[in-house]
């Protein structure tokens, strides 16, 4: 069952892939909880708005701009979409059964995962990244130059917005309209408005995982289909309320899978999607609230 | 001087249930008025009218203008409502709970706790601490504290006894009155306890089943033996 | 009521003489794509029984339509024993499988509610496309595995595509037939006592486990079912038949056409059918309106469109165009579940 050949050297560059991998399930899987506190559903387009949008910085870049460049656009560009769709389509059905939002969110997906193909077309492209793809020396063992860079800016990223939520007023407003609304109504923070600011900082952090992951992956309309997947596993596996646990599941997640595909030789590189489907499962079944999770599962 | 809250013919409902009948009351600057009456007779529906967490008909004036019917109008317009329950974030600390209370305040709000604090000292004390590991009582006072951290016109106070033992309960009303006496600030209050109520609000309202059956000065209710039994239970 | 169930009766009477009277007025071709649109038709009846009548939401049925496929294509291809089963017996073997894999997922899904069992659907509609290519040899891997051409057997007379036409709207029927019973029977009634409240149907003794796993299973088997008769109108068998958007579709379809109308299961199918099948066609037309231009060689529209509609109906009218369709014409529309 297990891979013969270990050698220190390789298992180090694993670790540091897995990491890598992790740092983009945490940035999707974070936009998921986000949503997932402040509306009770999950947002099933997540991963078509991250795509939608790194479309958009591609554009952006065959126009002339360089990566870093287009990067704040794009950002600014998600965070206003972001807004924009929640105030729009969720904002009608927020307050109904969640099933009912979750098919509104299914229905959002098709929609963008087929305007995408109208406009860009079907078929992946490569996207050059900001990051070059050589690797560099860290103590012995050659680590990608790339993957450095992934985990550097979704560490930022993760940390201003951790940042954020603590010390500003209106972080702390967002924390308040999640935890309790009538509460919040009373002290005059605009519920519905911060619901939407909680779609756009979601669509801000999809759109980062997009950008990051798309030199690696190739740009496509399904590209983040499988992420996704991932994602899903790694806010569950944290617990869907915790912000702290789509961080922390996500890296575990990311060098678990890794590992995993690399050294059961049985699962390999196939079979790592069924690998985090299991993973949903067992959480849901075993411990539904995951490591860090605080709401209470409704078990029949 | 006209009253600083006023509802006209109010009505409110749940759903199809019409639950308040034509509401009229008033308070004054810096009064203390207590709306009585038994369980389920509209009370706390009455202040969830005036915050804009009901939907209501009718008018409210206050202040000089017409109340709008969002929660957020009533807060920026001076109006801090505690609820039932106190309404804490209890996976916020106290000092997190304090500051949501000064949301509709711009700029520094460092007087405006330390004024808190000076009330209610137990508060500085748990600063850090998650508002839910907090005693009854200390929820109580975090909620008042919270609410006087917006420096409100009007503070809305519902069942503020509720699950309290009575020397804590004499404790909260007598900050109440620090309050009423020391900010001008008006109090509206909604009481089970009515010997407790009429022992220190100036006027009070009495409501069954969403009507307005009975008003006036707090002395006379207290020496009408038929309206205590009736509706005041004592 | 006497009267709506005679009503029920006399519309499927009706609705088996369309099935047998259409072919003689349409073209061959036109009858390969009405048996397509039955084949989805058999997937949403499945899934209407799982979603309306036991309330559990279901992501992931496209992956048992694919292991009907599979089935069917290993029986045909591969054999049983070194003896090829002819395509029409692995209809019944296809659903079966395909149901005893419902089941399996029926049981962990008792312990997961509305947004968690769509999660783990959603999940198996994904992951499911690593399984032919982790057993590749088997399974065919991404190349995925050809049957024998579709011919009709036993020396009947008839043309292929009317041939497919009859063998799926015929099992269709039978299925539906098997639905209706099954809805106004016993375990029906149970389902809808648990759709209607779990507690008070647990309260009163009924096995909740059995019913909601067996409705799981049930669902799964009219998938497989459907994707057996899929793989043999096709004649090939590949990860990519069933892709995860036809799980949506699929849900879509009912989430429109409302959970228990037959109207809207119609509908429904033959929507998904448009969009899974004849999406460059859908574009070509869409071409036809002036100052139009889209690239036909990237047929995303259908799926804007649909997307667009999705949500708005839901957005308005939160029962479906089929509930919406019932209020406006009450017992005149045909409906496939009476209420009890």
């Amino acid at each position: 069952m297990l891979v013969a050949a270990f050698t220190w050297t390789e298992f180090a560059q694993q670790i540091a892939a897995g990491v890598r991998q992790g740092a983009v399930f945490a940035g999707l899987a974070l936009a998921l909880v986000i949503i997932y506190r402040s509306t009770r559903a999950i947002n099933f387009a997540q991963g078509e708005m991250a795509t939608f949008t790194t479309f958009i910085c591609w554009s952006l870049m065959n126009n002339g701009l360089s990566f870093w460049a287009a990067f704040p656009i794009v950002l600014a560009i998600a965070f206003v979409g972001g807004i924009a769709i929640e105030r729009t389509i969720i904002r009608p059905v927020e307050n109904g059964p969640v099933i009912t939002i979750v098919i509104v969110t299914l229905g959002l997906a098709l929609l963008l995962n087929g305007l995408m193909s109208v406009i860009w077309g079907g078929g992946n492209r490569p996207f050059r990244g900001p990051f070059s793809t050589r690797t560099i020396d860290v103590g012995g063992v050659p680590i990608s130059v790339q993957d450095i860079g992934i985990v550097v800016v979704s560490f930022v990223l993760v940390a201003l917005l951790a940042l954020f939520f603590r010390f500003t007023k209106l972080g702390l407003a967002l924390r308040a309209a999640a935890l309790n609304r009538e509460s919040s109504e009373l002290v005059g923070v605009r519920v519905g408005w911060m619901l939407a600011f909680g779609w756009g900082l979601a669509a801000v952090l999809g759109a980062v995982a997009g950008m990051m992951v798309a030199p690696i992956l190739f740009l496509d309309p399904n590209m983040m289909q499988v992420i996704l997947l991932y994602a899903f596993a790694a806010a569950v596996l944290g617990g869907l309320d915790s912000p702290i646990g789509a961080v922390v599941g996500g890296l575990l997640l990311g060098v678990g899978i890794t590992l995993v595909g690399r050294y059961v030789g049985f699962v390999g590189d196939v079979l790592k999607l069924p690998v985090a489907l299991l993973v949903i499962l067992l959480v849901l079944v075993v411990k539904p609230n995951g490591l860090f999770g605080r709401v209470a599962v409704r078990r029949v | 001087m006209s009253a600083l809250l006023q509802l006209d013919g109010v009505e409110a409902r749940y759903g199809p249930v019409k639950v308040l009948h034509e509401i009229s009351l008033e308070v004054g600057r810096g009064e203390l008025v207590a709306v009585l009456g038994a369980n389920g007779a509209g009370k706390t529906t009455t202040l969830r009218a005036v915050s804009g967490t009901v939907r209501r008909t009718g008018d409210i004036v206050f202040d000089g203008s017409k109340l709008p019917r969002r929660p957020d109008a009533a807060a920026r317009a001076g109006i801090a409502h505690v609820p039932e329950g106190r309404g804490t974030f209890s996976e916020l600390s106290v000092w997190e709970n304090l500051r949501l209370g000064a949301y509709t305040r711009r700029g520094s709000v460092k007087e405006d706790a330390q004024h808190v604090f000076e009330y209610f000292p137990r508060l500085e004390e748990r600063k850090n601490q998650q508002a839910g590991t907090l005693s009854g009582g200390e929820q109580q006072m975090l909620a008042l504290g919270r609410a006087m951290m917006a420096r409100p016109k009007l503070v809305l106070l519902d069942e503020p006894s509720l699950g309290l033992a009575p020397m804590l309960v004499k404790e909260i009303f007598d900050r109440l009155e620090r309050m009423i006496a020391q900010d001008g600030t008006a109090v509206l209050v909604v009481e089970q306890n009515a010997a407790l109520a009429l022992a220190h609000a100036a006027r009070a309202y009495v409501l069954e089943v969403g009507h307005v059956v009975v008003s006036g000065p707090s002395e006379e209710l207290r020496e009408n033996e038929s309206v205590r039994r009736s509706y005041l239970g004592y | 009521m006497k009267l709506k169930f005679s009503l029920e009766v006399l519309g499927l009477v009706a609705l088996a003489a369309l099935i047998a009277v259409v072919p003689s007025f349409v073209s061959s071709f036109t009858a390969y794509e009405l048996a397509t649109v039955g084949m989805y038709f058999i997937a949403l009846l499945g899934l209407s029984i799982l979603t309306g009548y036991s309330g559990q939401i279901s992501l992931g049925h496209g992956a048992f339509m694919a292991v009907g496929g599979y089935t069917t294509a290993v029986l045909t291809v591969n054999g049983v024993y070194g003896h090829h089963m002819r395509d029409v017996w692995t209809i019944p073997i296809a659903g079966v499988v395909a149901g005893v894999a419902g089941l399996f997922v029926g049981i962990p899904a008792l312990r997961l509610s509305g947004l968690y069992l769509a999660l783990v659907t959603f999940g198996i509609a994904v992951s499911f496309r690593q399984i032919p290519l982790k057993f590749d040899h088997f399974l065919g891997g991404t190349s995925g595995k050809l049957l024998g051409l579709l011919q009709t057997p036993f020396g009947l007379s008839a043309s292929p595509n009317d041939w497919i036409y009859y063998l799926t709207w015929g099992i269709a029927f039978v299925l539906l037939v098997v639905a209706w019973l099954f809805v106004r029977g016993k375990p029906g009634r149970t389902l809808k006592a648990i759709r209607d409240s779990e507690i008070a149907a647990i309260s009163s003794g009924i096995s909740l486990a059995r019913y909601k796993t067996l409705a799981f299973g049930l669902s799964a088997f009219y998938a497989g079912v459907a994707g057996s008769l899929y793989a043999i109108a096709r004649a090939y068998m590949n990860p990519d038949v069933f892709p995860v958007v036809l799980s949506v579709y699929l849900v879509a379809a009912l989430a429109l056409g409302g959970v228990d109308s037959f109207v809207g299961l119609i509908i429904g199918a033959a929507a998904i059918y448009i969009l899974q099948n004849r999406a460059d066609d859908v574009t070509s037309w869409i071409n036809r309106l002036p100052h139009v231009n889209l690239n036909a060689q990237r047929p995303g529209m259908p799926d804007v469109i649909f997307g667009a509609v999705l949500i708005v109906v839901l957005i308005l009218l939160p029962t479906g165009v089929g509930g919406a369709l019932r209020r406006l014409f009450g017992p005149l529309t045909t409906r496939l579940y009476s209420k009890s």
